[in-house]
């Protein structure tokens, strides 16, 4: 069965209480999936997470399915974004954040000293809450992972670039303009920019932390429909605060709460039939 | 761990085929990786530059703060704050003239560009704001604390010395004050800036006058920045010496009264810096420890008073 | 709030104070007054700027009818022997300001990129009070301690072991005609003003580098960028036009300090220096050491005259530098 942090429930009868499910799941979701034969890209075991003295993360347990989107949802301040920017250890940049317990990815535990993160950031890209395009021309902005970690050529860096572009839904919207500023592009299509730079350096694993929060209900859908065409080839793991979001894209959802993960099982299931009260709880509205 | 970019297992290879992307990529597992360890041995390289310059930095900063230490350090006694240089050659004798010039000239400057530096200040932040006027007046301002100090002089010399011919202690509070106006100018608008738009419009709701909000609400919660910077602006002058080359002067006798030939007004003036200047060049020991003792004074009470006023300001920091 | 919005509050507000109660005295004159007075105290910068300007040009117009343009194409300062030559001064103006900038613009890029890439922030904060205290320091103990400390140790030590080496054969080290021993130098006078010029290039380093966003550095970082990459290739794109701002300012500061060059550079006012170990003299300098030379109205004069051509230089850097860090504080928008 599904996730390690599942506990059994004992109250059938709080389900009486969800009137309707409150969000429309959508069709396309692995709901036949067999978790346990998946492979797990990520295994998180025993994270827990430090700001100075205080505590962040509390024992976080999860699986993060290859080629499958995993959504991360909760109230603010639950320790969504904290939980995802463990993976990459991008929570280093500051002093006193510290995380301990086992984050494997790839065979090995990247939480330990002597991980190779400028490989391991390359492998998982991050696209940000707040749009986050370079000062530089879109072309750079796209190009700018590749020229860091690879000798191209020219011709093989233009190709690159169109390719990712391309993934990106962008290139007919950019295909004119390649030369011009990265934030003169409006904020839906900055975003897609940042994803498609992500893409350019074909990551294993792309982290979205919030990706549509900051930009219009138009520009998010596009973005939705850029996941779902992503995810043939990447595994995918976002953060968002809107719950509908999380129903329309994911195949699997962790709800946190409090720095804990209360449940993590298919999306289906965690919005049609969540087996813990909180879950129900956020799902329903009656605290956010 | 490994050194360079490699393809990976977890990711499902695009199809050749793929309907969206660029056809015919090869996988960039096949393309030459730049190496992790140079990218990082350069990272390295750049970092331990960085911390070789700071300390080389602090180290010349201690090393200066040291000489002054070590031989000036000797010369202060009762004596050096009460007593007239020796003549040439001779023992004893002290910086007193010297001190009690310097303390004058540097607060007749406080008091003519202080006051009229805040003010401007106000002005920039509480009514020019980004007018036209006061974008000219800004970028003045700015340009302004770049004119050589040199310069000034030159200039006071030849508007308050040349047509009276005869230096003062005067001209050289106009020559320190010229040089202080754009500052204070300067730091009043950045810490009126700091203050919260929210209390100017409380308090103009309260239908209290433009004035009073400004003088009463607004300078008070910036009053530790305020004073901060008028402070440092005070000290900044006091240890400057190129302007009173050709306006103050120096001069060997006690600063006395206001107009007659050891005057305030009527003639040159013994500051400190000047004298320091003088005396540090000359072949005589006790001349050369007396510069160094005024040299220890100077830097005592700049660097005092910046510790001072930064410590007050940190604590008064709550805005 | 913008200025519209404070103006209509300011208008409302007697008009409350009047239905409350009898309005205080000074509603009604106080606030123009006051606008006024504060106007006219902000105008006195701008105001004391042109005058000076205006002075200085009045004041060296004899000069500039007497000397002509030969004023700065002549080499040598000798007014006694009748040669009013600004040359050699401009050349040491532009040599020790080179020395000085050279050497004070990577390092202060290096400890601005420490102050807020590397450290955290208490230790920052003690290593950029130390360079700003190296700021506060007045240059005239600069002068003193180059005097005491730096000339012997340059004269004694470094001079003979770098011209002595295969160094010595080199343009600009070879010893010119007029060296005397290479302890007042330009050399000498360019190091000392980059000790001086150092903590306020690295402080205005520092303050642009911190304008950078900090989603826009994370997003380096995870692509998997290092340090100093995400320094080069992204903050420095942002922060660019400031950091040339911040070296304008130093070099502006370079240009006009008079009484540590005056202490250093060796007052050699007949000749353009042919070698960084041989002495010279600068504009600021030379207007210092030559003040109490000036015997006649047209000594004078040409000094005045010196101290214009000052003004205009250091006039240009500075607007340059004004415009940089204007351009800096846009683009923290970004730019191509």
């Amino acid at each position: 069965m599904v996730g390690s942090k599942v506990k059994d429930s004992t109250d059938g009868a709080r389900r009486d209480v969800l009137v309707a499910p409150p969000v429309e799941v959508a069709a396309a979701h692995a709901t036949d999936d067999d978790f346990d034969a998946l492979e797990s890209v990520i295994s998180v075991r025993g994270l827990d997470f430090f700001y100075g003295k205080e505590q962040a993360l509390f024992d976080n347990d999860v699986d993060i399915k290859r080629n499958r989107v995993t959504a991360i949802i909760g109230p603010s301040g639950c320790g969504k974004s904290t939980h995802i920017r463990t993976y990459n250890r991008i929570y280093e940049l500051y002093r006193d954040h510290r995380a301990t317990g086992e984050i494997v990815f790839d065979g090995k535990n990247i939480l330990v000293p002597g991980t190779d993160v400028l490989d391991l950031r390359r492998r998982m890209g991050m696209i940000f809450q707040k749009p986050s395009p370079f000062p530089m021309s879109v072309f750079d902005n796209v190009a700018y992972g590749l020229r860091q970690h690879y000798k191209l050529s020219r011709s093989e860096l233009a190709d690159r670039v169109e390719d990712a572009l391309r993934r990106s839904a962008l290139w007919d919207e950019v295909k004119h303009k390649l030369g011009e500023p990265g934030i003169a592009l409006s904020g839906g299509q900055q975003q897609r920019l940042c994803i498609a730079r992500c893409i350019a350096t074909e990551p294993d694993v792309v982290l979205m932390d919030e990706p549509a929060s900051a930009i219009d209900p138009v520009a998010t859908a596009k973005i939705e429909e850029l996941m779902e065409s992503l995810k043939k080839n990447y595994t995918i793991v976002i953060v968002t605060h809107n719950m509908q979001q999380a129903a329309r894209v994911s195949d699997y959802t962790a709800f946190f709460y409090e720095g804990r993960i209360v449940e993590f099982g298919p999306t289906t299931q965690i919005f049609s039939n969540p087996r813990e009260k909180q879950t129900e709880d956020y799902i329903t509205g009656r605290f956010s | 761990m490994s050194a360079s970019p490699t393809g990976s297992a977890l990711r499902t290879p695009r199809p050749g085929g793929d309907d969206h992307g660029v056809h015919g990529l090869p996988p960039l597992s096949a393309v030459p990786a730049r190496s992790h360890a140079r990218r990082k041995a350069a990272d390295l390289a750049i970092k331990i530059v960085s911390w070789v310059a700071a300390s080389l930095g602090i180290a010349v900063m201690a090393l200066i703060v040291w000489e002054v230490v070590r031989r000036g350090v000797g010369a202060i006694d009762w004596g050096f704050f009460t007593e007239l240089p020796p003549a040439v050659g001779e023992e004893g004798g002290g910086l007193g003239n010297a001190i009690l010039g310097t303390l004058v000239i540097t607060a007749a400057a406080s008091l003519i560009a202080l006051p009229t530096g805040f003010l401007g200040g106000v002005w920039l932040a509480e009514f020019g704001r980004n007018g036209r006027i006061a974008t000219t007046v800004r970028m003045v301002a700015n340009v302004n604390m770049g004119i050589p100090s040199i310069v000034v002089g030159l200039f006071v010399f030849a508007v308050l010395v040349k047509p009276f011919a005869h230096y003062s202690g005067f001209a050289g509070s106009v020559a320190l004050a010229f040089i202080m106006l754009p500052v204070m100018a300067r730091t009043t608008e950045d810490m009126l800036n700091l203050v919260p738009n929210e209390l100017r419009e409380s308090a103009l709701a309260m239908g209290v006058p433009r004035w009073r909000v400004t003088l009463g609400v607004v300078v008070r919660a910036a009053r530790s920045g305020l004073i901060t910077g008028a402070v440092l602006a005070t000290v900044r002058v006091a240890g400057e010496t190129a302007p009173l080359l050709f306006t103050a002067l120096s001069s060997p006798y006690w600063l006395e009264g206001l107009f007659g030939p050891e005057g305030f007004f009527g003639g040159p003036v013994a500051n400190l810096t000047k004298t320091v200047y003088d005396f540090s060049g000359t072949p005589y020991p006790r001349m050369q420890e007396l510069a160094w003792g005024g040299a220890l004074l100077i830097i005592v009470a700049v660097l005092g008073l910046n510790v001072l006023m930064r410590l007050i300001f940190q604590r008064g920091k709550e805005w | 709030m913008s200025t519209v919005e404070l103006d209509m509050q300011r208008q409302t507000g007697p008009r409350r104070g009047a239905a409350e109660a009898a309005p205080r005295r000074g509603h009604r004159f106080g606030d123009p007054v006051f606008r006024v007075l504060t106007l006219v105290c902000g105008l006195l910068v701008t105001i004391a700027m042109f005058t000076l300007a205006g002075v200085l040009i009045y004041d060296s117009w004899p000069a500039i009818r007497e000397l002509g343009f030969s004023f700065l194409t002549t080499v040598s300062w000798s007014p006694s022997s009748g040669s009013y030559g600004a040359l050699s001064a401009l050349a040491g103006t532009a040599l020790t300001t080179i020395v000085a900038m050279v050497i004070a613009v990577p390092l202060a890029f290096v400890i601005a990129l420490l102050l807020t890439e590397l450290v955290p922030p208490s230790v920052a904060r003690v290593i950029g009070t130390a360079v700003e205290m190296l700021a506060a320091i007045p240059s005239i103990i600069f002068g003193m301690w180059g005097l005491y400390v730096l000339v012997p140790f340059m004269q004694g030590t470094v001079v003979p072991a770098v011209t002595g080496s295969w160094l010595g054969d080199l343009p600009l080290i070879r010893p010119g005609a007029t060296f005397q021993g290479g302890g007042f130098s330009i050399l000498t006078a360019g190091l000392v003003l980059a000790v001086m010029v150092l903590p306020f290039i690295t402080a205005f380093t520092r303050d642009v580098l911190l304008m950078v966003p900090r989603v826009t550095k994370e997003a380096g970082y995870g692509m998997g960028s290092t340090t100093w990459e995400v320094l080069r290739r992204i903050s420095l794109r942002y922060a660019l036009s400031g950091v040339v701002g911040a070296a304008f300012i130093g070099l502006g500061r370079a240009l006009g300090e008079t009484m540590a060059v005056a202490y250093l550079v060796g007052g050699e006012f007949l000749n353009v220096p042919s070698s960084l170990f041989d002495p010279g003299t600068t504009v600021a300098s030379l207007i210092a050491l030559q003040f109490g030379e000036a015997m006649t109205e047209l000594d004078i004069s040409a000094l005045i005259a010196m101290g214009l051509v000052l003004f205009a230089i250091t006039m240009v850097f500075q607007v340059l530098a004004q415009m940089w860090l204007k351009r800096a504080q846009r683009t923290a928008g970004g730019r191509a």
